[in-house]
């Protein structure tokens, strides 16, 4: 029997996936609000904490990029790595499970599907926040830092992948372990702060996070005199090795997670 | 004979705090190409277990299940190509979608060409009266054609093998109908297709399977056509008794001579009384039981034999007292 090629398979599979996604920006406009203006409040009241300190301009900066940067990681983790919990409950995890796609496709079918949003909201604040504070940044480094926002981007859903093959073994209990998580990330990857503010080994543990490393390259680039973690090369280097590490771990836990859950009665919702 | 399905000594075990649920305890079962099968049992006997490791979602326990010829466990890649399932009641998809993009949306995953596939939608939602409906978000559905369309979602990939899990579950009489005469016309289509239907409606699998296998209990007791499996209930004379409420009565029916099976189910305040007796002078002895529980008779008929007789006989009580456990 002739089936369609695999990665004519994966392909489509992330088009369809990343469909509902996209057209539940325009049937729903209640992200607009959700999504942009409540996020740049955040903000906006971490840029008049470091203003009410007198703090230097470039820490502005910090702050706006951070908030630039959270979108992304917000939206792997609660419109990609969390999503299989809710899709099991709804029995779409049995659909997605049994079709001769792959889960890694049904994944970045979501990461795309979503960052329409995340786009959107990561440019308003870049946008809004800059112009409002008069935030500048530097020219010359504005090209190489949107190379590394990519390379981090890139990180960020491989890093997705592998937490959401946990998700769908674990289930409730990695629900509730992101959600006690939260917290403690935005703190270990600087988002409202230079790394280096954080030291070694604070930082070094931060760093395991793609957004840590590719935030504090992005920094030194665009706002001159950030204090620097490690050199900018070697972030930049730490990130895409991270984007292969990620990768394959995330490939490799896929599959031996999805055989597990397969075991375990976890792919379905139980009825005998 | 050209198999479709087959299992060998197939076992689930569900390891669940306090205890270890046995789903299925040693199933075969050899289902030839071309045939609807029914798989038929009270809720809890094991049904959707089979069904969920036929379509590679769950891995056995031990033994060996066998796909169009392609191993469960060790073949699902290629086994999905070919397999789909509809189950009952199912809530699936994204609410937000029209039932076009929706079933759209489930066919790339199977990585059909689009344009094709469109028609093909637009032909199935036709067939089955929902081409008003097609460009309607999900959330707006009535259970029924929400049901029509996860059937269409079944169809679209076109399986060699379609499972369906209780697929009329909850439906309207209608709605119900208008899925069965889907699931023939199907059929009729090509003749190397094969339907495996669990379901707990007695009349459904009567209706709509060439062949019914009954399970219980994670066991099957007994496999056939339809008429076959009702054979052995035909030389009783199957009789309804229906009877104010009272004082428990079922098992001093059961151990009046001449009773061979008996079972109850309750229905508008009525019990309403099955039973089947070896001989019609079994009932003399029937209703001295009954006069003497001070119920009052509401009715008495004789009639035909069905798959519930045949179940009733087979297990010894019938499909309410069973998922009541």
């Amino acid at each position: 029997m002739s089936h369609p090629a695999a990665v004519q398979i994966f392909l489509k599979t992330i088009v369809a996936r990343a469909w509902p996604r996209f057209v539940s920006t325009y049937r729903n406009r209640t992200w607009v609000v959700t999504e942009t203006l409540l996020p740049l409040i955040g903000t906006i009241s971490m840029i008049y904490v470091y203003r009410a300190l007198h703090a230097p301009a470039r820490y502005l900066g910090f702050v706006v990029l951070g908030g630039v940067l959270l979108a992304f990681w917000q939206n792997v983790i609660y419109s990609m790595a969390t999503q299989f919990f809710w899709d099991r409950g709804a029995g779409n995890l049995e659909l997605f499970a049994m079709a001769p796609t792959s889960l890694a496709a049904i994944l970045l079918g979501m990461a795309f599907g979503g960052a329409y949003v995340s786009l959107t909201r990561a440019f308003t604040i870049l946008l809004v926040a800059s112009l409002l504070f008069g935030v500048g940044y530097s020219a010359a480094g504005l090209l190489p830092a949107l190379g590394v926002f990519v390379l981090t981007i890139c990180a960020l859903y491989c890093l997705g992948m592998l937490l959401a093959s946990l998700f769908l073994f674990y289930q409730r209990e990695a629900w509730q372990l992101a959600d006690a998580m939260q917290e403690p990330i935005y703190f270990l990857s600087g988002f409202y702060f230079p790394i280096r503010s954080l030291g070694a080994i604070a930082g070094g543990v931060g760093s395991l996070i793609p957004l840590t490393l590719g935030l504090d390259a992005i920094r030194q680039l665009v706002l001159p005199g950030t204090p620097q973690f490690i050199p900018l090369r070697w972030e930049v280097l730490a990130v895409v090795v991270q984007i292969a590490g990620y990768a394959i771990l995330s490939q490799i836990s896929l599959r031996y997670l999805e055989h597990r859950a397969r075991e375990d009665a976890r792919l379905i919702l139980r009825s005998t | 004979m050209d198999i479709a399905v087959e299992t060998r000594a197939l076992r689930r075990v569900y390891r669940t705090r306090p205890q270890e649920v046995v789903a299925l305890d040693g199933v075969d079962l050899r289902v030839a190409r071309g045939q609807r099968y029914g798989v038929l049992g009270p809720n809890g006997a094991g049904k959707t277990t089979l069904i969920k490791i036929l379509v590679t979602l769950l891995l056995p326990s031990s033994g060996e299940a066998y796909v169009d010829g392609l191993d469960v466990v060790h073949q699902s890649r290629e086994l999905r190509h070919r397999i789909a399932m509809v189950s009952g009641g199912e809530n699936v998809g994204f609410g937000m979608l029209t039932v076009k993009e929706q079933l759209w949306m489930f066919s790339q995953f199977y990585g059909m060409p689009s344009r094709p596939v469109r028609r093909h939608i637009e032909e199935l939602l036709e067939r089955l009266g929902l081409s008003d409906a097609g460009d309607r978000r999900i959330a707006a559905l009535s259970s029924g054609m929400r049901q029509k369309m996860n059937l269409i979602r079944g169809l679209i990939t076109n399986p060699r093998i379609l499972f369906l899990d209780e697929p009329t579950v909850a439906l309207d009489v209608g709605a119900a109908r208008d899925v069965r005469d889907e699931v023939r016309r199907w059929m009729a289509e090509d003749p190397s297709r094969t339907v495996i239907l669990t379901t707990h409606y007695m009349m459904e699998a009567d209706e709509l399977c060439d062949r019914v296998a009954i399970v219980n209990r994670g066991r099957i007791v007994a496999e056939g056509t339809p008429a076959e499996l009702k054979q052995r209930v035909q030389r009783d004379s199957i009789v309804d008794l229906q009877l104010s409420p009272g004082t428990r009565l079922l098992d001093a029916l059961r151990a009046v001579d001449g009773v061979a099976a008996a079972s109850v189910a309750e229905q508008d305040g009525i019990d309403r009384f099955s039973l089947q007796l070896s001989s019609d002078a079994a009932l003399t002895g029937v209703m001295r039981v009954v006069e003497g529980s001070g119920r009052q008779i509401r009715g008495v008929q004789k009639r035909e034999p069905t798959l519930e007789d045949a179940f009733v006989k087979l297990v010894g009580r019938g499909m309410a007292e069973e998922e009541q456990g």
